[in-house]
């Protein structure tokens, strides 16, 4: 069988400097961006866009971060380290839109990418339809000391999916579980780290919050309750603060909801999008 | 809680020693009112007895707040308890002294620990 996923490369600038992205597509429509978790790749999503009811209405766009999966960090990465800042992912969401000729898409992330969603609906809702965060908040205390995750005393491919494990509900597939593991276990050195500098740092959204116009730029957000990074707290917190924003917590589903389980997730996402793909 | 069983579970696990074939340490398992020493060679669990009341002699340590662990033990635990993270997270869970052993094999520290909450079950 051959999946209907067709894999390509764009080579763009971002903040000056050239990569080389991997991007996937599937379906037409509505155009739908994914944004993947921290330290992972576009694979996250493979379950959607082979999801028949998502691809008939929606142009599905899953691209690997640079220094993720197979897109490239940018030429000179071994002199510096690889830190992800607010700036940074927002212009290359925008950037990626551009390239790709997506008019006022959709925007779905996970985690970093539920993150990000919320500063691309504060600052830029003319660019997008409206905005989904899968185990989004504006910000997370940091409660390990994330210099493991990049240590040569440790294997970083095991370790970084040895903390993340714990995030998936114990109710997930074992096939499932274990893939989005592996996806961990092949990420580069510090990168996981660099975009945790992101998520647990630099990128503290609150102060923007308040800023978010659901009229223009509709927000909903999704959170599974076996997440102890992004916790239910968090996300109904975050909700709270922008009026306008729809919370839903979902039972048996943790950090991962679109890799780990996708069938538990789907019926909930799944009215989620039929309603995106009526904003004009 | 039943430490005494947990060696023959841990070599009966599949995969477990593998996670920690280069693990060889002293850990004391500190749960409020009941202090267990393991000891680990390349990844074995080959005993896991009451610590010494004096001078245990350990590498790492992990404290527990006892009412934490009873909520990780739960089968199915509750949501934001289920993992030694989680813990960590509530503060339920210290590790002290060397981390390396522990971050290094932390799949075979998670998967020990779960084996534990069969046992309660």
């Amino acid at each position: 069988m051959i999946e209907p996923i067709i894999g390509r490369y764009l080579r763009l600038d971002l903040e000056g400097r050239t990569h080389r992205l991997y991007v996937e597509e599937a379906g037409q429509g509505v155009p739908l961006l994914l944004l993947h978790t921290a330290g992972s790749d576009g694979r996250q999503w493979r379950h959607l866009m082979n999801d028949a009811a998502v691809t008939n209405h929606f142009r599905c766009i899953a691209f690997d971060m640079p220094w993720h999966g197979k897109s490239s960090p940018p030429e000179g990465w071994q002199d510096g380290e690889y830190r992800l800042t607010t700036a940074a992912y927002t212009g290359m969401a925008l950037a990626v839109a551009a390239a790709l000729s997506l008019d006022r898409p959709v925007v779905m992330g996970c985690s970093i990418g539920g993150r990000i969603v919320l500063d691309l609906a504060a600052e830029h809702a003319s660019a997008v339809r409206g905005v989904i965060g899968l185990q989004s908040s504006a910000f997370v205390a940091p409660y390990y000391d994330t210099e493991w995750l990049h240590h040569p005393h440790a294997h970083g491919g095991e370790v970084c999916a040895a903390v993340v494990s714990g995030l998936i509900a114990p109710s997930a597939p074992d096939r499932d579980r274990w893939e989005t593991l592996w996806h961990y276990m092949q990420g580069g050195p510090g990168v996981f780290r660099g975009d945790l500098h992101f998520y647990k740092g630099e990128g503290d959204l609150r102060p923007k919050l308040a800023r978010i116009d659901t009229a223009r730029c509709p927000v909903v957000l999704l959170t599974g309750e076996y997440d102890y990074s992004c916790r239910p707290e968090d996300t109904l917190a975050t909700a709270a603060a922008i009026p306008g924003a729809e919370a839903l917590i979902m039972k048996g589903l943790g950090h991962f909801p679109m890799s780990e389980d996708y069938a538990a997730l789907r019926p909930q996402l799944l009215a989620v999008l039929r309603r995106f793909a009526g904003i004009p | 809680m039943n430490f005494a069983a947990l060696p023959a579970r841990a070599a009966a696990a599949p995969g477990l020693a593998r996670w920690g074939r280069h693990l060889t340490a002293q850990v004391l398992v500190d749960a409020g009112d009941q202090a267990v020493i393991l000891a680990i060679r390349d990844g074995m669990l080959v005993s896991a007895g009451p610590a010494p009341s004096l001078m245990p002699r350990f590498d790492l340590a992990l404290r527990f707040a006892p009412d934490g662990l009873v909520r990780f033990l739960a089968n199915p635990p509750p949501p934001g308890w289920h993992d030694l993270m989680a813990l960590m997270r509530h503060g339920a869970l210290r590790v002290e002294g060397d981390l390396q052993p522990f971050m290094a094999h932390l799949f075979w520290f998670k998967g020990l620990f779960a084996l534990l909450r069969e046992d309660a079950a």
